[in-house]
């Protein structure tokens, strides 16, 4: 028992109390515990919440941190195309990681890349969470014929490769919609692609939990209160299914990115003109037999050291939010 | 298990004073396997009559207590009085008003403020991220009944201090507590909605010795100033000897027996009850020789014919083994349902 309850210290809400103190109270909690010594301890999770960060900041900053801005026609210009990176021969010391075949610095590509990224990978991971978090939490607290049918859509649905989910829901899209929105709605309708696939696993495992929790006589006791079933649900249940929540967030993140970078290679994501990191990888393969690497390669290491890292924070968390594998 | 006949003691005390009036009540649980199993491989239908028929009323101010070995289906008769299962047949009458027959909200509404339930592991019973001051808040906010920060917050402090915490630990959360402590803020909660009825399910046996007799006299003491009326469900004797006035033995989802507490303790008719009463320690060392309680409990799903509990009883015949026994008056108040008793072959011990 000790040993959940300081598992549960990562989020504490309680709805009244003074909010200043709460949060002080909170963060001190923080850092005297668990969570916090054993972060510290490793130095494998240091260097990939490092990465993480670094990443998160470049690709929210891109405007400002990126030497040049590839969007800009402007500054694009067609006769520094295919400039390799510095330390190779024929290089120019503006572009650091060399130039694409329009002339675009590489970098600067990748830091606008990872936004778009990251970008649909969060937003895909809060579509996925919200939804399967809410059907889980309803499955399992409300059970029954409720719960079959949301569970064999879910069985159903695991029957078939995430990937192939997501290219059949952008595929309907784009068949559906007029193809003049196509350039509007893009990251919705990709949001949508990706998340969807995605929430089973949220469903599944709060549901488990739920069925757990609703069991216990905190919850009784709110339902002799007369408390209303919607409300045990997000007060009393959802806190305390949120834990193993967080972590397939953290994995599913991973995931949703590699999802992404996936679809924009098979050229069914992100359009040509906001590139995401996989549309780079699939732009910059034409030119690999023709010797010009660095176009493709560099976006591939940027988000093979991406999912890596945020993978190796997601296993981190996982473990030590588990009282079992310590 | 029969009507009781409008001339026993039972309806005797029940009139007018009476707060809870429990009437053939019954809860089957349907535990088949899933519809494919049964289809496929011809498994039958099972139900679990958890309890089956039984009657009781529990007067204003009193504590009754209902007692039996695991499984016999008090904690589910605990359940069914505070309305978290729903009866398969019977009444539940609290305060002359049928349960069943309220389905609106604001019917349900003032009557589930006036009961409450202690629990029985003060570790699962308070959510485990809410402060205790939200948790003791919590039938106050729903029923409204206090409005204002500072009002809730005051009373809730005033209801830690009826408990013997301090108003202080309302900033706390549970996991800062011992068992004792949990339960007590578990009182204060029930507390809070000002019941007049609390039915507790076992609210000692996950406590140590020596917290369970601060727990008792604490609700002995709430009850007095309060005029609190208990439903008590308890296995351990011991402590139901020091907080009943009446008292059920129940078997295999039956009530075999049931009259004042100083009654069945001082002159237990049931074999059963004298089976159990035969099982204290005796502490005050006259030398009597403790039976141990022989045999187990047999499966529910499957129970014994005739009265349940013929395998295990030693003065079982033929009859008992065909025919349940019906409930009886007895001469000194009460009923039992025995056919040994009622034949006259076991007398009063």
């Amino acid at each position: 028992m000790a040993v959940e309850q300081r598992g549960m210290e990562v989020k504490v809400d309680a709805p009244s109390a003074g909010l200043w103190a709460h949060t002080v109270d909170g963060l001190r909690r923080f850092f005297d515990g668990d969570i916090w010594y054993s972060f510290k301890r490793s130095p494998v999770t240091i260097l990939s919440a490092v990465i993480t960060v670094l990443f998160m900041s470049a690709a929210l900053f891109a405007p400002l941190v990126a030497p040049h801005d590839p969007f800009d026609l402007a500054q694009v210009d067609l006769l520094d195309s295919f400039l390799p990176p510095i330390w190779v021969e024929g290089s120019d010391p503006r572009f650091l990681l060399g130039t694409d075949d329009q002339g675009r610095d590489v970098l600067s590509t990748l830091m606008y890349g990872s936004r778009i990224s990251l970008g649909v990978g969060f937003a895909s991971v809060i579509f996925s969470l919200f939804l399967g978090v809410g059907l889980g939490l309803v499955s399992g607290y409300v059970g029954g014929t409720v719960d079959a049918v949301i569970m064999r859509i879910a069985d159903v649905q695991l029957s078939f490769p995430a990937i192939l989910i997501a290219l059949l829901i952008d595929g309907v899209a784009r068949g559906v919609l007029p193809r003049d929105l196509h350039g509007e709605i893009w990251f919705y309708v990709l949001v949508f692609a990706i998340g969807f696939s995605g929430w089973v696993q949220y469903a599944r495992t709060v549901r488990g939990s739920t069925l757990v929790e609703k069991n216990k006589e905190y919850v009784q006791a709110a339902r002799i209160i007369g408390i209303r079933p919607a409300l045990i649900m997000l007060r009393h249940v959802l806190p305390n299914v949120m834990g193993p929540v967080l972590v397939i967030a953290t994995i599913h993140l991973a995931i949703a990115i590699i999802t992404e970078a996936t679809l924009s290679f098979l050229g069914v994501g992100v359009p040509l003109t906001s590139p995401s990191l996989g549309t780079l990888v699939r732009v910059g393969q034409d030119f690999l037999f023709s010797g010009e690497w660095w176009i493709t390669v560099f976006p591939g290491i940027a988000l093979a050291v991406l999912v890596l890292a945020v993978n190796l924070l997601g296993d981190w968390l996982r473990d030590v939010l588990n009282p079992k594998l310590r | 298990m029969a009507e009781p006949a409008a001339t026993t003691p039972a309806t005797a005390v029940a009139n007018g004073t009476d707060l809870v009036e429990v009437r053939g009540l019954a809860k089957y649980f349907d535990v088949s396997p899933p519809l494919l199993n049964r289809v496929l491989q011809g498994e039958p239908r099972l139900i679990l009559k958890a309890v089956d028929g039984i009657d009781f009323v529990i007067p204003k101010g009193k504590t009754f207590s209902l007692v039996g070995e695991s499984g016999c289906g008090k904690s589910t008769v605990a359940r069914l009085v505070v309305g978290l299962f729903k009866p398969t047949r019977g009444h539940i009458r609290f305060d002359g008003v049928d349960m069943a027959g309220l389905t609106k909200r604001e019917e349900i509404e003032p009557v589930r403020k006036r009961l409450q339930m202690i629990f029985q592991d003060p570790y699962a019973s308070l959510n485990p991220r809410w402060r205790i001051g939200d948790i003791i808040a919590e039938p106050i906010r729903a029923h409204r009944l206090i409005e204002g920060k500072a009002d809730i917050l005051a009373r809730v402090g005033e209801l830690l201090t009826h408990v013997g915490l301090s108003p202080v630990d309302a900033e706390k959360f549970p996991h800062e507590f011992s068992g004792g402590q949990r339960q007590r803020i578990s009182i204060a909660r029930a507390l809070a909605s000002q019941p007049e009825f609390l039915v507790c399910d076992e609210p000692t046996s996950a406590l140590d010795v020596s917290v369970q007799a601060q727990i008792l006299n604490l609700m002995k003491q709430l009850q007095r100033e309060f005029g609190l009326t208990y439903l008590f469900i308890s296995h351990d004797l011991a402590v139901v000897y020091h907080i009943s006035d009446y008292l059920g033995v129940m078997y295999l989802g039956r009530l075999v027996e049931w009259g004042t507490g100083r009654r069945v303790f001082g002159q237990p008719r049931h074999p059963y009850t004298r089976m159990l009463l035969d099982a204290i320690p005796d502490l005050e060392m006259t030398g009597r020789r403790r039976i141990p309680v022989a045999g187990e409990v047999p499966n529910p799903i499957n129970p014994p014919t005739g009265c349940h509990f013929h395998p295990r009883c030693p003065f079982a015949e033929d009859r008992c083994r065909r025919e349940a026994p019906k409930s009886l008056p007895l001469p000194e108040g009460g009923e039992v349902a025995c056919h040994a008793v009622e034949e006259g072959r076991l007398e009063a011990g």
